[in-house]
């Protein structure tokens, strides 16, 4: 048996953690995805007046470190007198910053979808909008989805740099029982096992999808 | 009744169609042949108005396709058209395919949809395959399939854009069959084609393409026999014998 002072305590401290971290991503991911959506449609067939300058701003959210977003954020927003908490914070960068991945997802997404099938639809007498709830978005989440799998878990690893603007998500909450019992590697090693718990679930359905979906076509 | 007159059509500075006339009258099979490139597509798909035209005008019934307050959508349904490329919805089977414009397009209930469907599909002879999703099917099953989605709305005018020119010999035969068969049953059908014989049996008149007109435009004895008049049908005909 491995000889450990960490208590049931501190692993329900930690699991607590993971519920934060969940929490971030969860929020971050479903809103940064409905951003991406909106914003991937129009940078694959919007006026370039809108998706040029658009595709700029998220160029930079891709390329400044998210870390210093996060600070910078939460500095602003305290300077302006937000006073929001900084969860909102968190959740709101890393939307951001997930909707900024996300729109290059969708737009490749929606741009992969043959012109041929489309023109087939109107031809038929579907609407533009039909067109793309019934043919468009069904096509274009068969060719998303590992990509918008990978960025979810991509998502949530990052979702542990909140701990910078005093979070106290899984990360941190390893770190504050190390702290104090001195045990780094079998403390981290619970921590990296929960992140993989997390996780395994979310890349198992989207291999499941994938999968149930190239039998079909 | 379909109208075109006159019809101009530019891709950028590409002039294709320079001013195209051309009446098809209810009831009457027309087809279009003429060398690659020469507009055949091109004009389909402004009869529809999936293409804008910069000249003229198209009406179909009287209504004016390009006209502003035209609702497309709602003109279309009067229109099927079946493509060269297969284009199935990848995600639907074929059931699916043939019900979904019923369902959205005309509103109709779901059993009703299904029932004009599987009408369409028997009419084609893919009564069997409903359940199957279309990368299982053959080319001519596709385009099989695609004529009956096509039909599954009802429509006035069927357009057919060259449609067994993407298929294996062995399976052009099926579709022409079933499109004989419409002809038979009294659609107006404008059919762009390189199968001669198809045009030569089942048109009431041939239209020979050129360089973006009709060059000549007659009963298949006038295009095909020796009274053909344009010495450029000659040469094309010349070439695809
Ligand atoms: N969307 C487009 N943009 C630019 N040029 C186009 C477009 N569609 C067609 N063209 C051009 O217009 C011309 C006529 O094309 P079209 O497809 O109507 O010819 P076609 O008679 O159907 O030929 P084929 O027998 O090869 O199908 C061609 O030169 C083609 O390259
Ligand atoms: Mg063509």
């Amino acid at each position: 048996m491995i000889e450990t002072s960490m208590t049931w305590s501190d692993l329900m401290f930690m699991l607590n953690g993971a519920g934060k971290t969940l929490l971030i991503t969860f929020w971050a991911v479903a809103g940064g995805t409905t951003l991406g959506i909106v914003f991937g449609l129009i940078r694959a067939t919007g006026s370039l007046w809108i998706s040029i300058p658009l595709g700029f701003i998220l160029d930079i959210l891709r390329s400044v470190p998210l870390l210093i977003q996060f600070i910078l954020a939460n500095s602003f927003q305290a300077i302006a007198g937000l006073n929001a908490t900084p969860f909102v914070v968190g959740c709101t960068v890393l939307g951001l910053y997930t909707s900024a991945y996300c729109t290059e997802i969708v737009r490749g997404g929606v741009l992969a979808v043959p012109q041929t099938t489309r023109r087939a639809a109107r031809s038929l007498g579907l609407s533009y909008t039909q067109d793309l709830t019934n043919i468009v978005f069904p096509l274009a989440t068969r060719a998303m989805l590992p990509s918008w799998i990978g960025l979810t878990l991509g998502v949530m690893k990052d979702s542990a740099l909140v701990l910078w603007i005093g979070i106290i998500e899984l990360l941190r909450s390893s770190q504050i029982i190390i702290t104090r019992i001195q045990e780094p590697l079998f403390v981290l090693s619970v921590a990296g096992l929960i992140y993989f718990l997390i996780s395994f679930p979310i890349s198992r359905i989207g291999a499941h999808l994938e999968r149930k979906w190239r039998e079909d076509d | 009744m379909i109208e075109v007159e006159n019809v101009q059509k530019k891709f950028g500075l590409l002039e294709v169609l320079k001013g195209v006339s051309l009446t098809v009258e209810k009831g009457e099979v027309v087809s279009i042949i003429g060398g690659s490139g020469s507009g055949k597509s091109t004009l389909l798909m402004c009869i529809n108005g999936l293409e804008s035209i910069q000249g003229g005008r198209v009406l179909v019934d009287g209504i004016d396709v390009h006209a502003k307050d035209t609702n497309l959508n709602k003109l279309r349904q009067r229109i099927g058209i079946v493509f060269q490329q297969w284009n199935a919805f990848p995600h639907l089977t074929v059931l699916e395919n043939t019900m979904l414009a019923p369902r959205k397009v005309l509103g109709k209930p779901k059993e009703e949809a299904k029932a004009v469907a599987i009408a369409q599909l028997e009419h084609v002879g893919l009564v069997d395959k409903l359940d199957v999703y279309p990368s299982k099917l053959s080319g001519g099953q596709q385009q099989r399939m695609a004529i009956a989605r096509a039909l599954a709305m009802s429509p006035k005018y069927m357009l057919f854009d060259e449609v067994t020119s993407a298929l294996d010999p062995q399976l052009v035969s099926e579709v022409l069959d079933t499109m004989r068969l419409l002809a038979d049953e009294g659609m107006t059908m404008i059919c762009v084609t390189h199968e001669m014989g198809f045009a030569r049996d089942v048109s009431d008149r041939v239209a020979f393409f050129h360089e973006g007109v009709v060059e000549e435009i007659g009963p298949p004895s006038q295009i095909f026999g020796k009274r053909s008049k344009s010495p450029e049908t000659k040469k094309f005909l010349a070439n695809v014998r």
